[in-house]
């Protein structure tokens, strides 16, 4: 009988659909990290000396520092000069409209269903599309510019808007932040930047898609976003690989500042190469995210759908420095076959009636290893702060591993703070039952899955919701028997 | 319809049906009866294509083909329910939806549009009176929560949502106290149809007092010992499982 063989932990290989790579002319240069090739970064950039010297700074202390280890991952010792620190696909000349940009690395974004035209995009979402070091083209640029919003990529704000990039760059995650903060200080080619004036509510999605195309390449971008007072915007992060053998680095950083009843809503649906069914390859992602609701009121959301990369590291934060401020964490990663992630939250209270809400929903299959680890902390004048974490595991088979960090560190007795866990198991009798009502077992998992997920789905933007599902029961194709 | 010839059935390495025959046709209602671990649930099991239960020997046909085959998935698109003994919980899912889920799966199947949201409430509607749904236990995940009455209600409510062309209910009594026996029996009896099987799986001959079988069967150490009208199980009720176990060694699964 074909049901008796028929186990949850059974794999079956699942395909990575974005893994095709490009053949795109490139400048690249040589492998290996030094003073030198920092220069020269900066140099293709034409960027200011501030900003030389600023990349010079972080490169001496990132000497000095050592890569962490007490994340809850395993990987081979990652060799920095193994890694080119620039690629961009090469120029004619400089692009002045969207038609100009290279027909190879356009098809690239058709591929993957981020066509450039803006006739051809999703109504109401704008594109910030960077192709391994540089960004390639932004789209919608007009039509902001005309509400005073700003959205174009970080080399091009270096440019136009210095004295906004000096006054940011670095306030809320320093180069002496970490390891991979401090290294991307150094060496990011690229990324986004957005300003929102004052009072404006940003009239679509703001959108940045990541693709690392070429060999051997880490992509270190940076993501700037600044709302000003009573300001609203929605940014969406999306990023794939090509399959590779060989692992590559990507180590971002992305800052956000809220000022005065500013909102800011970060998403991110990251599908980068996740190795294959045996481990081999994929991304290493190794991300600092944080924002500061600077101002009163003000509010920030980091919502993530976490699916692809071998290693995921990265805990998107909140300071919530102004009074009544609040800071949301609204989380979903998947580890399938031989993925780790390490992920989670920090929420630092720091001005008085602040509130910080937690939902993280981790699921594991295969021999993936998922944990959540955050940190809450209430500092000593932070009146009536509120906290509440809800970690939530599920398990598909049983070689996989569910690990939740929770950390409190609490200085203010008028704090209160909660935390709800769980772990479940997508049982074969839950399985069996829903095949018992004519429900298949792939459909059943979805349904499964999704039903265990959708405290974080309603959080993405609606057009982003339908991919984030249809992505998830992707990652998780062939988990179960 | 349903004709199962010398069926062996094994379980967590034990052989718990040692040859089973019965034929069941469109229309009728069977009970099967027996005492505890004699093989009764296991039958029902193995029929739904539980993955845990290992057809070793025999065969079965369902309306001409060979069920065995079928995954147990096609197996209920195919027209084939079982009420479950023990319904799972699945945290996260809501109920209504999952019903939802399940009835375009069929309806996809038998080549019909599928139910749109609206459509799908007027389907819930109309059948859910009959069982005393009510619309806490649409929303709710499903069957989490649930008292043991309104998970077997909420079987049988799934039995008449599906319109399945084979029941197989495995001890929807048990657990019930007397009011809620009425109600599923109720909701049973109103399914008995022309073209449709009913099996009702059961320890008890009180249920039988409210689903009236057109024949009786006594399960007994994976054989089946004994066939009769309706007044089978009225005499087992007097005389006890003994009575005819007789010369039937008891199996202890």
């Amino acid at each position: 009988m074909s049901t008796s063989t028929e186990t949850i932990e059974q794999l079956a290989t699942r395909e990575y659909k974005y893994g095709f790579y490009t053949d795109v002319e490139s400048e690249t240069i040589p492998k290996g990290l030094s003073e030198d090739v920092v220069r020269l970064i900066s140099a293709k950039k034409d960027e200011p000396e501030w900003l030389l010297e600023w990349r010079l700074k972080a490169y001496r202390l990132w000497l000095t520092m050592k890569e962490p280890t007490w994340q809850n991952v395993k990987y081979d010792p990652i060799n920095y000069q193994d890694i080119v620190y620039y690629s961009a696909p090469k120029k004619k000349k400089v692009l002045n409209s969207l038609d100009e940009v290279d027909p190879e690395v356009r098809a690239t974004f058709d591929k993957l269903g981020i066509p450039l035209e803006e006739q051809k995009l999703l109504s109401g979402v704008a594109v910030d599309a960077v192709f391994d070091s540089v960004s390639v083209a932004t789209t919608f640029r007009e039509k902001l510019g005309s509400v005073g919003i700003i959205f174009m990529s970080f080399s091009e704000a270096v440019r136009e808007h210095p004295e906004l990039v000096r006054k940011y760059l670095g306030s809320v995650v320093p180069h002496t932040d970490n390891f991979f903060a401090a290294l991307n200080s150094a060496v990011f080619s690229d990324g986004s930047f957005v300003y929102i004036p004052k009072g404006v509510r940003c009239p679509m999605e703001l959108s940045t898609y990541f693709r690392i195309n070429a060999k051997d390449t880490g992509q270190f971008e940076r993501t700037l976003i600044i709302a000003d007072e009573g300001s609203y915007v929605s940014y969406l992060e999306g990023c794939t690989a090509p399959m590779r053998d060989e692992n590559q680095l990507h180590a971002a950083v992305v800052e956000l500042v809220a000022h005065d009843d500013a909102t800011i809503k970060y998403s991110t649906i990251q599908n980068w190469y996740p190795g294959d069914k045996d481990g081999k390859g994929g991304i290493y992602n190794f991300v600092t995210k944080r924002g500061i609701c600077a101002g009163r009121g003000s509010k920030i959301t980091w919502t993530q759908v976490e699916t692809g990369s071998a290693i995921t590291w990265k805990y998107p934060g909140c300071i919530l420095q102004g009074d009544n401020s609040i800071g949301e964490f609204y989380s979903v990663a998947t580890t399938n076959n031989w993925q780790q992630a390490d992920t989670g939250t920090k929420m630092i209270h720091l001005g008085k009636n602040t509130r910080s809400t937690i939902v993280s929903k981790g699921i594991s299959a295969g021999h993936g290893q998922n944990t959540y680890r955050g940190l809450v902390r209430v500092g000593k004048n932070a009146r009536n702060a509120r906290n509440y974490s809800q970690c939530d595991s599920l398990l598909i088979g049983d070689k996989c591993g569910a690990h939740t960090f929770p950390y409190l560190d609490i200085k203010n007795t008028t704090a209160r703070v909660e935390h709800e866990a769980s772990t479940s198991k997508i049982g074969e009798d839950q399985i069996f039952y829903c095949r018992q009502r004519g429900i298949t077992t792939e459909d059943a998992v979805n349904m499964i899955v999704s039903g265990f997920c959708k405290e974080v789905f309603r959080e993405l933007p609606m057009e982003f919701a339908v991919e984030a599902q249809k992505l998830l029961s992707v990652s998780l194709e062939g988990s179960v028997g | 319809m349903l004709e199962i010839k010398n069926l062996q059935v094994r379980a967590e390495g034990k052989e718990i049906l040692k040859g089973v025959d019965l034929h069941v046709d469109a229309g009728e209602v069977h009970a099967i009866m027996g005492p505890n671990g004699s093989g009764k649930s296991t039958l029902a099991r193995a029929l739904a294509g539980h993955p845990h239960y290992e057809v070793t020997g025999g065969t079965v046909l369902y309306e001409g083909r060979d069920l065995l085959e079928l995954d147990p998935d096609e197996r209920a698109r195919e027209g084939v329910f079982m009420a479950f003994q023990y319904p799972v919980e699945i945290a996260g899912v809501n109920n209504a939806y999952f019903l939802k889920a399940a009835v375009n799966a069929m309806r996809k199947h038998r080549g019909q549009p599928e139910l749109d949201a609206m459509e799908f409430m007027q389907l819930i509607q109309q059948r859910s009176e009959l069982l005393d749904i009510d619309k806490s236990m649409l929303t709710r995940a499903v069957n989490e929560g649930f008292s043991g009455g309104e998970k077997k209600r909420n079987e049988i409510f799934q039995m008449a949502l599906l319109e399945p062309r084979l029941a197989v209910l495995d001890e929807t009594d048990s657990g019930l106290d007397i009011d809620a026996l009425k109600l599923v029996a109720r909701g049973v009896n109103a399914m008995r149809a022309p073209d449709r099987a009913i099996i009702v799986v059961t320890h008890y001959q009180r249920l039988l007092d409210y689903i009236v079988p057109d024949y009786v069967h006594v399960l007994s150490g994976g054989r089946i010992v004994k066939s009769g009208g309706k007044e089978l199980a009225l005499e087992l009720e007097k005389k006890g499982y003994s009575w005819i176990e007789t010369g039937a060694e008891p199996v202890s699964a």
